[in-house]
């Protein structure tokens, strides 16, 4: 039954990705970003990482639709059908693909402590649980992320507005 | 009393017992299946009693009889209206996206089915269980602002886009102090399951305990909907009708239902998270209590939306960061410390 289910998804996770890169149309493109990330999500849930599998949803396909505005629309020149163009060159991704391809492989198959809960969690308290791992054991990355989300957010300010040349 | 509480629990159990294995993977379908529909159901339902009693209240404030022609009081215009839209002419417009455009009020529509089924409207009647009953209604509610841009960038229409585009600032926006407010809860109660939270308010509804998250929950949630003060998204005067401009028929209708649905899970949400759900004296049965909650919630938008005049954009994002985030925040901290001194006094008079 999971098998079938799992097989759903990854399908319609691999296709959507497909669709991302093959679209002329960049709005299509994004659109089918959202639909992987739902498909990535309802893996999450396959592996009883129902925390994780909300909060790909909430924040991943949910922040699609601010992409499509401030990334798309704000930077679109011309027709939006042509949108996305060809990269011709295939030798540099080919080998950029495949690099990352082996590292994430290498790392996948020489790490063999890949435990999968046997049923749901059934920790009552899940919030409260969540909470004293993020901080205390994950004090620091939850840290550094909030950090790199500020950057990220000022910078972008920075690029929308521009920056004074007299200052 | 209790035979009529447990009404649908029996039911549910009847239904089981028809199996041969009362838990079985062919139960648990069936009984999914079932439950999927009565969300619809209930959706449909609650559209079309409140939309009527829109125009009820609508006339009631200002002063007019409302729909009175067919029907005693005009109860049955909203079933003339859907029959209607049922028989009018499925248009899509010549430049339109087509697929997106088609897709767009069916995602409309699924999302309040999604939420509606994790809310639970009595002791145990929680449609499907989960143990991250809000962080999931907050992520399923977080897509619909996809739906809107959808329909307003596929329909090749610049007022959609507009729509569209006001929908993706506004609905961001108004997330924020809407997750935050809710935060206070999860911290008094320390988990996101729904049950449990209804659970915990048997002695006191938070709305007591959290009356500033109350507050901001309700403006945010009236943005989050897009309804006035707040339908800058679908503002007639400026935008035709936002996103829903170019549609027709059955796809305008879905729209309908969908709105009306996130509606009643917003006021059902509040409910469950400040009101105390369906907890209430023994007199009604408890999912009674929960709909009559969910019916005072109902009404007050309705009342506010035809009371106050629309907001103008730059005030609405105004209040949204400058006002209700950090009106949250201050709450998340008074929760805090009152969490804190709550726990230094009670040991101590020995509570």
């Amino acid at each position: 039954m999971s098998t079938v289910v799992f097989f759903i998804f990854a399908i319609l996770a691999v296709a959507s990705a497909w669709g991302v890169v093959t679209s002329k149309n960049i709005v299509h493109s994004a659109f089918f970003l959202a639909l992987t990330f739902v498909g990535v999500a309802a893996l999450y849930v396959l592996l009883n990482a129902d925390f994780i599998a909300a909060v790909q949803i909430l924040v991943y396909t949910g922040a699609v639709s601010i992409m499509v505005v401030f990334a798309v629309m704000l930077t679109l020149r011309g027709d939006v059908r042509e949108s996305s163009e060809e990269n011709r060159k295939w030798g540099w991704g080919l080998f950029t693909a495949g690099l990352l391809f082996v590292v994430i492989a290498l790392v996948i198959l020489t790490n063999t402590d890949w435990r999968i809960l046997a049923g749901p969690w059934t920790v009552q308290n899940t919030a409260a649980s969540l909470s004293k791992l993020l901080l205390t054991s994950y004090m620091i990355p939850f840290e550094a992320s909030a950090i790199l989300l500020t950057i990220a957010l000022i910078g972008a300010v920075i690029l929308a507005k521009g920056v004074k040349e007299d200052k | 009393m209790n035979a009529l509480n447990q009404l649908p629990l029996n039911i549910a159990a009847a239904i089981r017992s028809l199996f041969g294995d009362p838990h079985s993977i062919w139960a648990d379908l069936t009984m999914d299946i079932i439950s999927i529909i009565l969300v619809i159901v209930l959706i449909v339902l609650a559209a079309l009693i409140l939309i009527l009693l829109e125009r009820k209240v609508a006339g009631w404030t200002s002063q007019r009889p409302g729909p009175n022609r067919l029907g005693p009081h005009g109860w049955f215009q909203t079933i003339a209206d859907a029959l209607k839209l049922m028989g009018k002419e499925d248009v899509t417009p010549a430049g339109a996206d087509r697929l997106m455009f088609k897709i767009a009020p069916m995602i409309m529509f699924a999302l309040p089915m999604m939420t509606l089924a994790v809310i639970p409207y009595g002791h145990g009647m929680a449609p499907i269980r989960l143990n991250l009953g809000i962080v999931y209604y907050l992520a399923i509610s977080a897509v619909s602002t996809l739906a809107l841009l959808m329909a307003g960038w596929s329909s090749n229409n610049k007022y959609s886009l507009l729509g569209g585009m006001r929908a993706v600032a506004q609905m961001i926006s108004y997330e924020i102090p809407l997750v935050f407010s809710l935060l206070g809860v999860v911290m008094i109660t320390q988990t996101f399951n729904l049950s449990q939270i209804v659970a915990d308010q048997h002695t006191i509804p938070f709305i007591v305990l959290q009356p500033l998250a109350f507050v901001v929950y309700l403006i945010a949630g009236v943005a989050e909907v897009n309804r006035a003060p707040f339908d800058l998204v679908e503002a007639d005067q400026e935008v035709v009708a936002g996103p829903f401009t170019e549609y027709t028929g059955l796809r305008w209708g879905l729209f309908f239902l969908g709105e009306y649905g996130n509606m009643t899970a917003v006021a059902a949400l509040t409910t469950t998270m400040f009101l105390g759900g369906w907890q209430g004296p023994a007199i009604l049965p408890g999912y009674v209590w929960f709909f009559l909650k969910v019916g005072i919630i109902i009404f007050f938008q309705m009342w506010v939306r035809w009371t106050f005049p629309r907001i103008r954009i730059d005030h609405l994002m105004g209040l949204a960061w400058k006002v209700l985030l950090p009106l949250s925040i201050l709450n998340i901290f008074l929760t805090g410390v009152g969490i804190y001194i709550y726990q230094l006094i009670v040991p101590r008079i020995g509570g």
